[in-house]
């Protein structure tokens, strides 16, 4: 092991990129991600790769898409309005089977909205975002370290399913620093002949990288294949983690940095001699729907924390089956939700008070409940 | 007995989609001699564009990529940095590359990609049914333009060799036509020198090929060569605009 370095997560982020082979950035330039690129620029040359600054996102996620194809370790980084512009990007690199990294230090919307941290990009990364019947493989750290390991951890991924996979990571992750450690085991090494990637037909077939099947059974077929694909992604990728979920009652759901707050509200509560646990998903696609059942049945409710309006609350529902009622509280547009604020909801919830929709639990701190 | 005329080696043999008399086909022969002559069939790397050569890589016997629409420069700079020492050619229709790929090919000009663009201008949106095209002449009458294109609310035709030649990352840029044999000869010269500058990295070249869609221009085979003579030549003027780098 290496010593701890103190990063900022953005920065780190890079550096873990680097250490887990991939040589290839293409991006474009928007608060609260620039510390990657501007890293990436004057690392990646150092380290034998290549950097470039796109003329847009539209650009950077089609370069990806080519030294994809081209069977390069490659990634782009950017933050909300830059990921929307990527979308179709991704759809067609989801529908082509290539494997990338695309980070998202996520930043308040809808339209350009504001620079700091938010949360409300989590129906785009999960649901789709871009056209078609197609899945990205989305991790939300909640530390730097754990956006350090789980960098590289995405490029195993991606190239295990041929699949473009997510950090979804709220500004704060960005922005702050913590130390790290860098594994000295970066991961699997990058595999370094992808029989089917355009280098070239030099000695074989040629090969072709593609989305089109204009055929309706081909097609058909082609969505199914990808939908068996990410059966096996749901069966064996899910991460998360429980906290003190054993004999817990009442479970606060949070991902990302918010479940670090709501850490530190739990901890408290059970000194107060409340059985709160937390459920912290790190896979946000695929949704770990088991860490659920190993509660739903006797636990007496679930508050979903998130910096939105309730995205991932939805999932939360979905997983609970209806065994128990989840309530949500929510701050947006670079609000982080306070402890009191959180620890406040959470009593309304165990006194059994009835959900309301929105509701200014401080009168400096609004945020929504439901 | 000797055969005089072969199909490349770099042709696959698959009998297109185009339309009776399209010049899509004469381009893609074009490209794949030269592939031949110069001997980079196995080192090759073609991005297809959207639009009516979408499937060029079903007649193309080299690697392939497809990319979304306007977004094969980008595609291509994304192969190339990653394989240098290959040879990556985009193949791009007029709406792909003058309209919602505008960014995209300046910038690869500007960053001086080297990689050889071969550009389709055949004042229209072919695949999708006949819309104006970017490149549609004044007058023209499209699916969009039932009245003729009006300068006053849809605009001029867009000259994208003479933009391009401003930009000083492009070292080659050329417009040729094919509406004659004589102007298919010259085309398939200015194609070679595109390759042939890639080969010897001398940064980005592009050839625009003034070319025919006779479905969609409502004409015979043989009237819409005419037309290319007639209508298209005086407005997009034949020649190299640029060769060299810089101003
Ligand atoms: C984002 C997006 N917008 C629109 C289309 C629909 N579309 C397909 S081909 C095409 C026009 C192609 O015209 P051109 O590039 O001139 O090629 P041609 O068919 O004339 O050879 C359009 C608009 C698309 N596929 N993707
Ligand atoms: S529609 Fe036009 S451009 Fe397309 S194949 Fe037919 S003739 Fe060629
Ligand atoms: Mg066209």
């Amino acid at each position: 092991m290496s010593e701890p370095i103190l990063m900022k997560g953005n920065e780190a982020i890079a550096e873990a990129a680097i250490r887990a082979g991939c040589r290839f950035f293409f991006g474009y330039p928007i608060t609260p991600q620039n510390e990657i690129p501007e890293y990436m620029s004057k690392r990646l040359p150092e380290a034998g790769g290549v950097f470039v600054q796109a003329e847009s996102e539209v650009a950077s996620i089609n370069m990806v898409y080519g030294a994809a194809g081209a069977g390069a370790r490659v990634m782009t980084s950017s933050s909300s309005p830059g990921i929307s512009l990527m979308m179709e990007g991704i759809s067609y690199i989801a529908g082509a089977e290539l494997p990338c990294v695309i980070v998202n230090i996520s930043r308040g919307g809808p339209g350009l909205g504001g620079i700091q941290p938010s949360q409300s990009d989590y129906f785009q990364a999960t649901k789709g975002g871009g056209h078609g019947d197609y899945k990205l493989i989305v991790y939300g750290p909640s530390s730097v370290q754990e956006a350090c390991d789980l960098m590289i951890k995405a490029f195993d991924v991606a190239d295990k399913y041929r699949n473009p996979v997510m950090i979804l990571g709220d500004g704060m992750i960005g922005q702050m620093m913590e130390p790290v450690v860098f594994r000295d085991q970066p991961g699997e090494a990058a595999p370094d002949k992808k029989p089917w990637a355009t280098t070239g037909n030099e000695g074989r077939k040629s090969n072709l990288i593609t989305s089109i099947y204009l055929d309706p059974e081909v097609l058909d077929a082609h969505n199914w294949k990808l939908y068996q694909k990410y059966k096996r992604i749901e069966e064996n990728e899910v991460m998360y983690e429980s906290y003190r979920a054993d004999d817990a009652e009442w479970l606060l759901v949070a991902y990302g940095t918010v479940a670090r707050i709501c850490i530190s509200v739990m901890e408290k509560m059970r000194e107060e001699g409340f059985r709160v646990g937390l459920i912290r998903p790190i896979t946000l696609w695929p949704f770990p729907k088991t860490a659920f059942d190993e509660v739903a049945d006797r636990a007496k409710g679930f508050l979903c924390v998130e910096m939105s309006t309730g995205q991932m609350v939805e999932d939360v529902r979905l997983a609970v089956e209806g065994r128990a009622p989840v309530y949500f509280y929510g701050r947006t547009g670079g609000a982080v939700p306070l402890p009191r604020n959180i620890e406040k909801r959470m009593h309304q919830v165990i006194a059994g008070r009835t959900p309301v929709v929105t509701e200014c639990l401080d009168k400096n701190q609004g945020g929504g409940g439901r | 007995m000797k055969p005089v005329y072969l199909r490349p080696k770099s042709l696959t043999g698959v009998v297109t989609h185009y339309c009776p008399g399209c010049t899509h086909g004469i381009a893609h022969r074009l490209v794949a001699e030269i592939i031949d002559e110069l001997r980079i069939q196995g080192k090759a790397i073609g991005v297809a564009s959207v639009g009516c050569s979408v499937f060029a890589y079903n007649y193309f016997d080299v690697d392939f990529q497809q990319a979304a629409h306007g977004r094969a420069p980008a595609v291509a700079t994304g192969i190339k940095r990653v394989h240098p020492d290959r040879i990556v050619f985009t193949y791009q229709g007029d709406g792909d590359m003058a309209s919602i790929g505008a960014a995209e090919i300046v910038h690869a000009a500007a960053r001086r990609e080297n990689i050889t663009v071969i550009f389709i201008n055949n004042a229209i949106y072919g695949m999708t049914g006949g819309q104006m095209a970017p490149t549609t002449l004044e007058g023209q009458v499209t699916t969009t333009s039932p009245m003729g294109r009006d300068h006053k609310s849809q605009g001029y035709p867009l000259r994208m060799p003479e933009l391009l030649a401003a930009v000083d990352g492009a070292y080659y840029i050329a417009r040729c036509s094919l509406h004659n044999a004589a102007h298919i000869g010259r085309a398939k010269r200015a194609i070679k020198q595109a390759f042939q500058n890639q080969m010897e990295g001398k940064g980005f070249s592009m050839v625009e090929l003034l070319s025919t869609c006779p479905t969609n221009w409502r004409m015979s085979p043989v009237k819409a060569m005419e037309w290319v003579e007639k209508h298209m030549i005086p407005v997009y003027p034949l020649g190299e605009f640029k060769s060299g780098e810089g101003e």
